[in-house]
């Protein structure tokens, strides 16, 4: 049994709203910087999102072509499966929905690829009717590379693994399969309001 | 020995604290009175375990200072935004209690017998294994040829000055101090780099044996320097410091 | 946030190996490069800890603390020898 420490409590900011703060998380007033790799760092110039499926690309658009569409502001709250929350983040970014109207697609799933590797998946129902973006401002700058810029997706209403950095499209699938961070472990889904971390939970 | 539980060094167990020094303003030195320390290798580290009245645990890694035989220590730096370091350095009291478990680490170890001249190279608090192990060497009467060159952001934050400035036992101390200097410093200005470690590290010839440890800038740094000198990669050891923790 | 080494999970190996590995020679089972795990890149601000190859940044040892068990998956090593006796 470990002795309790005398005077020792986590960082934390004053209490959050209630109801407002998932099941077992605190809030953060930092923005922490969680990576398994390296920081990528592609060129613009580059830079490319594409759906694809089977192998096939659907749609595509570079930089310029991503700037050009209808973006949006939006001012969500985060919930990282390490347990910390931050609530009223700024984002502004192109929704999935506006790049997946420009596509035939089909599918019931989608796997998020990126730049170094990262993989996560999502339904795909979780990823249109407003619910995912691909972001590249926050608090009102350019996404620095630390936190996934220059484009992240942003799917706020998941735990922020699901948000994954560095991405470059989305694949569709007929079925589910685990991405990164699901192949050791956490849940397919990952429903902060359900608690779901782990596979089985 | 019979009915006597032998702690191994994987489990956890609560120590006193003995004793707390200040070395720099940033910096504070922790003695432990462990109930039943096993003892530890020049370089080695404990795991430190708080936890809070509601439960939260934070754990980090510490290297120790106190050479084997020696009243177990740790020196702690305090970082800015840190969570454990703060707590450590600033709030922690002498008859407080500190879970903590070890040694630990077989790789970043020295003894006499591990080579000579002996080349430490400390970046800021990677200078704490590498005091360690010049500890070490006093104890047991070594004769092993030892340079250190340690590279800290200010005189003031040079951590040990009074215990280092000390040696004149074949032991060499330099310093390269990166932000400011004190008028009059004759001592090496700027980051670590090849001209530097070419003027006050061992050559190659020699055969040395290398221990690099500070934050991970400086350790790539300065190990790719020392390769870079001819020595083998081999003989070159590493250990990288920085934020472990949590947001 | 720059990555650490091997060093910085000692105790995390100890756990899942019960023996210090620190010093344990591994090969990347993707370039072939042998190296003791110390000198692993080693990311730990995650929701794992993934240990990288220094030559080719290929995945070698993830471990993730699943409902407060310690799961490790080696796939990306070709070997792990034991460690050598203190």
């Amino acid at each position: 049994m470990s002795p309790i420490s005398r005077g020792f409590h986590r960082r934390h900011a004053p209490e959050g709203e209630e109801g407002r703060l998932p099941p077992g998380q605190y809030l953060t007033e930092g923005f922490p910087v969680l990576s398994a790799g390296p920081t990528p760092h592609t060129p613009l110039a580059n830079w490319t999102f594409s759906i694809t499926r089977s192998g096939e690309t659907k749609g595509s658009w570079t930089w310029q072509e991503l700037q050009a569409l209808p973006a949006e502001t939006v001012t969500v709250d985060i919930h990282c499966v390490t347990r910390w929350s931050k609530f009223d983040t700024g984002w502004r970014g192109v929704s999935v929905d506006t790049l997946l109207d420009r596509v035939e697609h089909d599918g019931r799933y989608v796997m998020a690829f990126c730049d170094g590797g990262y993989t996560t998946n999502l339904p795909l129902e979780d990823v249109t009717g407003g619910k995912a973006w691909v972001a590249f401002d926050y608090d009102g700058k350019a996404l620095a590379p630390e936190h996934g810029g220059p484009a992240r997706l942003l799917v706020p209403h998941l735990y922020f693994w699901k948000s994954a950095k560095w991405v470059r499209g989305l694949d569709l699938r007929d079925r589910d399969a685990p991405g990164f961070w699901e192949t050791y472990g956490y849940h397919m889904y990952g429903d902060p309001w359900r608690e779901q971390r782990y596979a089985g939970d | 020995m019979a009915g006597t539980a032998v702690r191994g060094r994987l489990t956890w167990q609560v120590a006193t604290v003995a004793g707390l020094t200040r070395e720099t303003p940033s910096v504070c030195t922790i003695e432990l009175e462990p109930p039943d320390w096993a003892g530890h290798r020049a370089g080695q580290h404990l795991d430190v375990r708080l936890t809070a009245e509601d439960g939260y645990r934070a754990e980090r890694s510490y290297s120790i200072a106190s050479a084997p035989g020696e009243r177990l220590a740790i020196t702690v730096e305090r970082l800015d935004d840190g969570e454990v370091s703060p707590y450590l350095t600033e709030e922690l009291q002498v008859g407080d209690e500190l879970e903590l478990r070890g040694p630990i680490g077989g790789y970043f170890v020295w003894e006499p017998k591990d080579g000579s001249p002996l080349m430490l190279l400390a970046g800021g608090s990677g200078v704490v294994p590498l005091r360690c192990i010049l500890r070490q060497r006093l104890r047991t009467g070594s004769d092993v040829a030892a340079r250190l060159l340690y590279s800290a952001r200010t005189l003031p934050d040079v951590i040990y000055r009074d215990e280092l400035g000390q040696h004149n036992d074949g032991v060499e101390v330099s310093y390269t101090l990166t932000r400011n200097q004190p008028p009059g410093w004759t001592g090496h200005t700027g980051r670590i780099n090849a001209d530097l470690l070419a003027d006050a590290a061992w050559p190659a010839a020699a055969n040395p044996v290398a221990y690099v440890c500070g934050p991970t800038s400086f350790v790539e740094t300065a190990a790719a320097a020392l390769v870079g000198l001819g020595y083998p990669p081999e003989r070159v050891k590493t250990e990288r410091f920085g934020a472990t923790g949590g947001p | 946030m720059e990555p650490l080494d091997g060093n910085s999970i000692g105790g995390l190996l100890i756990d899942v190996f019960g023996a210090d590995m620190t010093g344990a020679n591994g090969t990347c089972g993707t370039c072939g490069a042998t190296g003791p795990v110390a000198e692993q890149v080693v990311y730990r601000q995650a929701p794992g800890t993934v240990a990288r190859c220094r030559a080719c940044g290929a995945i070698l040892m993830v471990f993730v603390k699943v409902r407060g068990m310690t799961c490790v998956d080696l796939t990306g090593m070709a070997s792990l020898d034991r460690p050598r006796a203190a």
